[in-house]
């Protein structure tokens, strides 16, 4: 079987041809590194996104939060139910992880903005 | 009780309002609508008219040209723009040079000064950019460019100030006569007594005439399209310029607005919808096409905004302004140029209640004067940064594209007549009026009307109804602690 | 408050912190940031996606993380600025007036100043769409605001008109929101967008793009009820009979972003009619010595890396015109063909290897990039496919230059 895939990974979006066989890859064409070479193969076996989104805080502002690596994009629309549904509580730092281990994924939701009391 | 109820908060009932404010009497604006000057005072060409286009001895020809005299004073009391930068027509061929020699006979006729006809040389060396196959023009210095909806909203608020009352969302649904007193009930159960109405409901004005009884004229929208175009290209005319009318009317003009702006517009259609404001592609398609045969160098590609506006059109040819039910007047039919006109119109009427035995005694209270909603931008330097030391809010700019402060939108929140809008904001202060159309500041309004009005994001309006800028929050309702 | 500065930089944004940290790091001490917002990081704090900084920082960043990352560079050399400050005025001899709620209205004389304001988004007043005038009409990024800075949410049933890579991110964010995105129209044959916008934000949630396609008319008295689109033929003109009424509540307008260039404008300062941004030469100075530009102020980007690297360009030069002045030993104007719609620099001042930066004005595949000097080709290079919404580079180096004092440059595409 064959897959045709844009590449997300950089801007470039190259045109990748992922050849397989119910998932058992055979040949990948027309990616130009490294990381477009693995994204094809996640994307023909078991695709990923990452998911950027905000947060709630009782103060009224929103935070700024990512999954800090891609989850199944299947999951994407249940993953923000338990985000929207969740409220942070300041200060928050870049990095800081809001919530742990996701729907059992073993992926965090990470702030990706800095958020204070008084700005 | 009030002695007199005015139905309409247009330039027309914004006009009446401040004249009747001069005497002691207890007066009422009743408006359908959540904020003043929204009907076809918001979208119209703002041009003062010198007075040369209506027939001789109509109230047209006598109102416009005592309006356009009395303009540059009111505008000064009021703090309105007004620029005084004459109108000039022009014309093509033979045919056009007689048309206009006849507009200058009847100018001369309705009593208006300083007209004198060009030929191409003395044309070409007053606008620069008019087109070469523009032969002679008629020119008139006394005609003036305004901003029609700030001098509703001044005339309005000046008239609060000096006492009288403004009841918005008030869509006027019966009026009834008892007795030599008016009762007037709005559609969402409210109701005013009066003893004299003034019906100044442009394209609804023979609806509201009806309700008294009255079905002596009929009124028909005329459509009316404007491009408008960047400050950028402000120098593009000095004078307001018209083509020699035709029998399809006045055509369309090219002028710099009372801002800085170019104004290209209207077109002309009559249609059946008094509430349909929506242009057409083939409007945009006539205005760029007669605006490029009239003027060169103009770039389409600096519109900021097209918008539309509805003329109300009597079926007499003439302004309608009569009573044919007791202490109940009418002031319909004020299209163009009904803003010109506008201030002799208030007077006129004043008469008119006048004869009917209403007492006028004055009120030595009226105070004629009103700040500029723009005062901030006015002041030196100096004064502006002691302004910013005693209120911050005047050194924050919220507007980028018109400079416009905190400290101007909150005192325009707080002065007479109240906005509640985005759109009431706009109006009063220019912000959001400018190049972006909002894209950066309206975030920062829709929080400032929040603040201001005690009201959730999801309430706030573009301009009232149903008009919200968002319908809810992303994360479901919090309560937030301040 | 000073009334003296070396290096005044207007935009606290990618482009302005990125040009202070270079002018630091090159010996200028005296430097401030004048920002309008009330924090630094511009329109990168609204960019809440990722996909920022691969080249920069070998990492998929955040726009807030990618601002942080200069933030904290900022703060930790201590380089001085102003929030919620705007710049009223600039003029040719280098003064910088201001004005905020601390200090009032203020002049502050400069011995360089960078522009590095960003650009705005087309509104939708330029687009003379018939219809209505409801509410519900947001630019995207004006609608990105409310959503990722305020938590609003403008509508529940959207159609995006235009195919920019900020109406593509705002088509996945409001659907991960839980609204409805019905449909993306784009007036040009090809999307304005980045490709893997369209697979990533379009294509993983079946969200149509119509190309060839726009928004005819607005429909809704108070809140926008629904549009009419419309195919368009080769001249962009609609196609009656392929009207189409979709039912929605708001639309999204992504048509283009203008270089916001009010104040160089106001100064002076000569603009190229095509990038909307002002002529500069290779250490983005403009015509004025001294006044320099960086960033979308300049020329619109489609990567905040680029930006931060034009922005250390302009960095680095202003420290050289502040501390020994700019050398110039050449004066050659460089022109395009037409294919190619634009070069940034349009002026080269100094031999040296210079990148020209640029944009072609249709999709074309095999090509062959080249720069000719009075008809001779001194610079070739193939390229497979270049797009109008992807910016090119080349590097001229310093040799193609020699002997070459003055005239044209001209930069073209081949198609082979």
């Amino acid at each position: 079987m064959t897959k045709n895939i844009t590449c997300i990974v950089c801007p470039k979006g190259c045109k990748i041809t992922v050849e397989h066989n119910n998932g058992e890859i055979i040949n990948v064409d027309g990616y130009t590194c490294k990381r477009g070479y693995s994204y094809a193969c996640d994307e023909t076996i078991d695709p990923k996104r990452t998911i950027t989104t905000t947060m709630k805080n009782i103060y009224g502002a929103t935070v700024s939060v990512k999954t800090d690596k891609p989850i199944k994009k299947g999951l994407m629309f249940e993953c923000m139910k338990v985000i929207n549904s969740t409220v942070v509580k300041f200060p928050v730092h870049i990095g800081d992880i809001l919530i742990k281990n996701i729907l059992d994924t073993d992926v965090n939701i990470v702030a990706t903005s800095n958020a204070y009391l008084w700005k | 009780m009030y002695d007199i109820a005015i139905i309409g908060a247009g330039v027309i009932g914004a006009m009446c309002s401040r004249a009747l404010s001069r005497y002691k009497l207890k007066v009422c604006i009743l408006e359908k609508e959540s904020d003043v000057a929204m009907g076809a005072t918001a979208a119209n060409s703002g041009i003062v008219h010198a007075g040369f286009d209506a027939v001789e001895d109509t109230l047209k020809a006598k109102l416009n040209v005592l309006g356009a005299q009395m303009m540059p004073q009111i505008a000064k009391e009021l703090g309105v723009e007004y620029k005084n930068n004459g109108s000039l027509v022009i014309g093509y061929d033979e045919s056009d040079k007689e048309k206009l020699e006849m507009l200058y006979n009847r100018g001369v006729a309705n009593g208006v000064k300083e007209l004198r006809l060009l030929n191409y040389d003395e044309l070409k060396a007053l606008e620069p950019n008019i087109s070469d196959d523009a032969k002679y023009a008629l020119l008139a210095p006394t005609a003036g460019i305004i901003c029609p909806y700030s001098l509703a909203i001044s005339a309005i608020g000046n008239a609060m100030d000096n006492g009288v009352d403004l009841m918005l969302d008030f869509a006027v649904e019966s009026i009834s006569f008892d007795e030599n007193e008016y009762s007037i009930k709005s559609s969402n159960g409210k109701e005013v007594k009066s003893r004299y109405v003034i019906n100044a409901c442009g394209v609804h004005s023979d609806d509201v005439a009806t309700l008294a009884g009255d079905d002596s004229f009929s009124v028909k929208p005329r459509k009316g399209e404007y491009i408008l175009l960047d400050k950028e290209c402000g120098g593009l005319v000095n004078h307001t310029i018209f083509t020699t009318p035709s029998d399809k009317g006045k055509g369309i003009l090219v002028s710099p607005t009372a801002h800085g702006n170019v104004i290209l517009g209207p077109t002309s259609v009559f249609i059946d919808d008094k509430e349909n404001k929506a242009t057409a592609p083939d409007g945009f398609d006539s205005i760029i096409s007669s605006a490029k045969s009239m003027v060169s160098n103009i770039q389409f590609g600096k519109t900021i905004t097209s918008f539309c506006g509805l003329r109300a059109v009597g079926d007499t040819g003439d302004f309608i302004i009569n009573s044919n039910k007791p202490n109940f007047i009418n002031i319909a039919g004020i299209e163009s140029p009904g803003l010109s006109a506008s201030p002799a119109i208030a007077e006129y009427v004043l008469d008119m209640l006048k004869s009917m035995g209403l007492k006028l005694e004055i009120n030595e209270k009226y105070n004629p004067f009103r700040e500029p909603y723009n005062k901030f931008s006015k002041l030196s330097q100096l004064e502006k940064n002691e302004m910013i030391k005693q209120n911050p809010d005047y050194g924050k700019i919220i507007c980028r594209c018109e400079t416009v402060t905190k400290g101007e939108i909150l005192d325009a929140l707080r002065r007479n007549p109240k906005p509640t809008t985005l759109d009431g904001i706009k109006r009063r202060t220019r912000a959001s009026m400018g190049r972006c159309q909002g894209g950066f500041c309206y975030p920062y309004l829709v929080e400032i009307l929040s603040d201001e009005l005690g009201i959730p994001y999801s309430e706030v309006t573009k301009f009232g109804g149903e008009s919200i800028i968002n319908i809810g929050t992303t994360k479901g309702e919090i309560k937030y602690e301040k | 408050m000073k009334s003296n500065v070396d290096l005044v930089i207007i935009g606290g944004g990618p482009a302005g912190m990125s040009a202070a940290v270079s002018a630091y790091e090159s010996g200028i001490r005296d430097i401030l940031i004048l920002e309008r917002d009330s924090s630094l990081g511009g329109i990168l704090q609204q960019c809440i996606h990722n996909g920022f900084g691969l080249h920069k920082f070998n990492e998929e960043l955040t726009g807030p993380e990618y601002a942080w990352k200069y933030e904290e560079k900022v703060r930790k050399l201590e380089i001085p600025f102003k929030l919620n400050t705007m710049v009223l005025e600039i003029n040719k001899d280098k003064q910088v007036t201001a004005i905020n709620s601390e200090d009032g209205i203020f002049t502050i004389q400069a011995k360089a100043i960078i522009l590095a304001m960003g650009c705005r988004e087309r509104p939708k007043g330029a687009l003379n769409i018939s219809g209505s005038r409801p509410a519900g009409i947001f630019t995207a990024g004006t609608a990105q605001k409310f959503v990722n800075m305020k938590g609003y949410m403008p509508g529940k049933n959207v159609v995006i008109l235009g195919s920019g890579d900020i109406g593509l991110i705002m088509a996945r964010r409001m659907t991960l929101e839980g609204a409805k995105v019905k449909a993306v129209c784009e007036l040009m044959p090809y999307s304005g967008g980045l490709e893997r916008n369209i697979e990533q934000c379009l294509r993983d949630f079946d969200i149509p793009l119509k190309l060839s396609c726009t928004v005819a008319e607005i429909h809704g008295k108070d809140r926008l009820e629904g549009v009419t689109i419309a195919s368009v033929d080769a001249n962009r003109r609609i196609i009656p009979e392929t009207k189409e009424y979709i039912e929605c509540d708001t639309l999204l307008l992504s048509v283009g972003l203008l270089p916001e260039n009010e104040l160089t404008k106001s100064s002076g300062i000569e603009i190229d009619s095509i990038t909307s941004g002002a002529f500069v030469n290779q250490d983005r100075e403009t015509m004025i010595d001294g006044i320099f530009a960086c960033g979308n102020v300049l020329h619109v980007h489609d990567l905040v890396d680029n930006v931060s690297e034009e922005a250390e360009i302009a960095g680095r030069a202003s420290a050289e015109y502040i501390m020994h002045g700019n050398e110039k030993n050449i004066d050659i104007s460089v022109k395009t063909d037409g294919r190619v719609r634009y070069s940034v620099p349009q002026k080269i001042t100094r031999r040296d290897d210079t990148t020209l930066f640029f944009r072609v004005s249709n999709i074309y595949e095999n090509v062959k990039i080249y720069v000719s000097h009075n008809g001779n080709e001194i610079f070739s290079k193939k390229k497979i496919k270049v797009a109008p919404g992807e910016m090119e580079s080349i590097l001229l180096k310093k040799a193609c230059l020699e002997g070459i004092n003055s005239g044209e440059l001209i930069l073209g595409l081949e198609v082979l």
